[in-house]
């Protein structure tokens, strides 16, 4: 679960502009909305706050990741002309607003059902010992935090997660280990299945679509 | 089995490219301007033919819901808005059309859109999907580059847009009120109907929501005829294909496309390499995304999976996420995992799930350790009735069902668990 939002804490910072390039995708952002309707954009003008306090993050000594600041909010309440208090509530009801800093990695463990009987205790425990904390904690550097999430869509690759924007499928404690290596050296692991399988097809070969996978060679 | 010549999604794991140029050599945008140029009356017709009933759960008859939209706009303008805010667990079927066939779902939109009067379809895609959507946005623009969208689209002479939105982590945005909402840039809480969406939707203005498969089966459904669909499945009010999941515990987790209607232990003895452990080794089944209450071993070896049949043993097809559970499962911890996602995503609104998706967790806790009495189960089962009916969506009626399925199927061990517990204490 996602920390709560604290209006005064003292990691708020005083101010919040979007840069000029952030500008710019806010602007189309509101375009994309019928005149009068500029409120709609108030969920992408979230994301891209989120997305710009990530790209500083990244630059900083110790680094973070992307959450969204209460000036962040004011700044969009602004543009928007809505009240503040509207925007504060839009961004804590939906999860994947961060109302508080987090690691530059933010590994949200699925452990719903579908992952949990595949699982995700396994890959839980092994985030938790490999990385040296618990969840909706951050690593003393700054890399790595840890979230659990509800299910995230992808349940016939389960167990799963998911760090930052990519899914990470069909995981076990070792693939798990190395993928969390990787991003310590801050280098990109491969996404998608953890097993080398296509998508959702069964790993042991198509059951249907003869021809189009003796096309695709996968027959 | 349905002949793969019968198959829609032929692209469902993403052998070829999601591209423009890939999409039309499967057929996608052949004759578009020719389709609408039959026009919304036949349009409608044609889908109600072909006994299409939506594939987000529900299972309303699709042709029937483009019927009400008003037929003349009365100055506002009329919307689609397409449901791509997948997130019951158990269901992961429309991540692979938005990655892999997201020309399929383009396509719909302008046909259905053009049939009820729409001049734009908004697209709502779960936030964590977040490179299907960049996809689904690359596919949105050589849709518009190639003239398929936009001013005259596929030379119709129909103007229509499309739209992503994204969402940003809130199961109850799929519920379609609740996702309106969202998309006028509010909370995510649903709205008392009526009105419905198609007097009163988006913006306030005539609106239609549909789920993802819904929209993409419509294209190849309006090529092929109505009758073609109407004929696969397992009967007129069970037609056509159906994207199945199937995860959990089987050797071989998949999607496929099937027959509606199709018996289940062919879907998972087919298609998902059977049972871990084999057939024997079968627990429960919940069929349809974890809304739908579960099904026993014996059940399993005779049900077809379809909208009657499943309704006829008490539970429903749901999503058609089907989450597989073995001998080895704990199936009250199953449940009870589900009751904590289900106090997770309560928007908060309506005090009985509010309050009683808490409730059930708390309690279910407690009989996971068996740390109750046998009366709790009674007490358990009056509160899902509590809950049940009693709220303005039916996020609190998905809270009450799996439990209800859990003590329907499972009161014997969950007596045993507590007398163990009696026993481990005294």
């Amino acid at each position: 679960m996602k920390k709560l939002f604290e209006l005064n804490a003292d990691y708020q910072p005083e101010n919040f502009k979007f840069t000029k390039v952030f500008q710019k995708k806010v602007d189309e952002a509101i375009a994309l909305y019928p005149k009068g309707r500029q409120q709609s954009a108030v969920m992408p003008m979230l994301d891209l706050a989120q997305r710009q306090v990530a790209e500083e993050g990244a630059k900083a000594d110790p680094v973070y990741g992307g959450w969204i600041p209460r000036a962040a909010m004011d700044h969009i309440a602004e543009q928007l002309d809505m009240a503040a208090i509207k925007v504060y509530e839009v961004a804590s009801f939906y999860s994947m607003y961060n109302m508080a800093p987090v690691g530059k990695y933010l590994v949200q463990l699925c452990t719903t059902t579908p992952c949990w009987l595949c699982g995700s205790d396994d890959i839980v425990n092994t985030c938790k010992k490999h990385l040296g904390i618990g969840m909706g904690e951050t690593t003393e550097d700054g890399k790595f935090s840890l979230m659990e999430v509800e299910c995230l869509g992808a349940c016939v690759n389960a167990p799963m997660v998911q760090i930052n924007d990519d899914y990470y499928e069909d995981l076990n404690a070792g693939s798990m280990k190395e993928i969390l290596d990787l991003l310590a050296e801050d280098m990109q692991p491969k996404t998608g299945s953890q097993k080398a399988r296509k998508a959702s097809m069964a790993q042991s070969g198509p059951t249907s679509l003869e021809e189009q996978a003796k096309k695709a060679g996968v027959a | 089995m349905l002949n793969d010549e019968d198959r829609i999604f032929t692209n469902l794991y993403g052998w070829e490219s999601f591209s423009l140029k890939d999409a039309k050599k499967r057929g996608d945008w052949d004759g578009t301007k020719a389709i609408l140029k039959k026009g919304p009356g036949w349009i409608i017709e044609e889908m109600q033919a072909s006994g299409l009933r939506g594939r987000g759960g529900a299972g309303f008859p699709t042709g029937m819901k483009w019927s009400f939209m008003p037929k003349e706009s009365d100055g506002r303008p009329h919307y689609l808005v397409v449901n791509a805010d997948e997130s019951e667990p158990g269901t992961c079927k429309d991540r692979d059309i938005l990655r892999h066939e997201p020309h399929k779902l383009l396509e719909g939109c302008l046909i259905a859109g053009f049939a009820m009067g729409a001049h734009a379809a908004y697209i709502y895609i779960r936030g964590e999907f977040y490179n299907e959507g960049s996809e689904l946005l690359r596919a949105i623009e050589e849709a518009y580059d190639a003239g398929l969208l936009g001013k005259n689209a596929a030379g119709s002479g129909w103007d229509f847009d499309v739209i992503l939105h994204r969402g940003a982590g809130a199961y109850i945005c799929g519920e379609e009120t609740a996702l309106i909402e969202s998309i006028e840039g509010k909370k995510g809480q649903p709205r008392n109907k009526p009105p419905f969406p198609a007097m009163a939707g988006l913006y306030s203005c005539p609106t239609t929501v549909n789920n993802v498969e819904t929209i993409a089966v419509a294209p190849t459904i309006l090529r092929r005829g109505g009758p073609w669909f109407a004929g696969l499945g397992l009967n007129e009010k069970n037609a056509g294909t159906k994207l199945f999941c199937i995860s959990g515990h089987v050797e071989q987790p998949c999607n496929v496309e099937e027959e509606m209607g199709i018996p289940l232990k062919e879907l998972i003895e087919k298609h998902a390499g059977g049972v871990r452990g084999g057939w024997d080794n079968l627990l429960a089944v919940i069929p349809g995304g974890s809304s739908t209450p579960m099904l026993p071993k014996e059940t399993c070896e005779t049900i077809n999976m379809d909208f009657d049949s499943l309704r006829e043993v008490g539970t429903g097809l749901g999503t058609a996420g089907v989450i597989v559970m073995d001998k080895s499962t704990d199936v009250i911890q199953a449940i009870c995992r589900l009751s904590q996602f289900y106090m997770h995503e309560s928007c908060g609104q309506c005090t009985p799930c509010r309050e009683g998706t808490g409730w059930l967790w708390r309690i279910m806790t407690r009989m996971v350790a068996g740390n109750a009495t046998v009366d709790e189960i009674d007490q358990l089962f009056e509160v899902t009735k509590e809950i049940e009916g009693h709220t303005i969506c039916a996020l609190g009626d998905a809270a009450a069902w799996p439990i209800q399925g859990l003590i329907k199927h499972f009161r014997p061990e969950m007596e045993h668990r507590i007398m163990e517990y009696r026993k481990a204490a005294a």
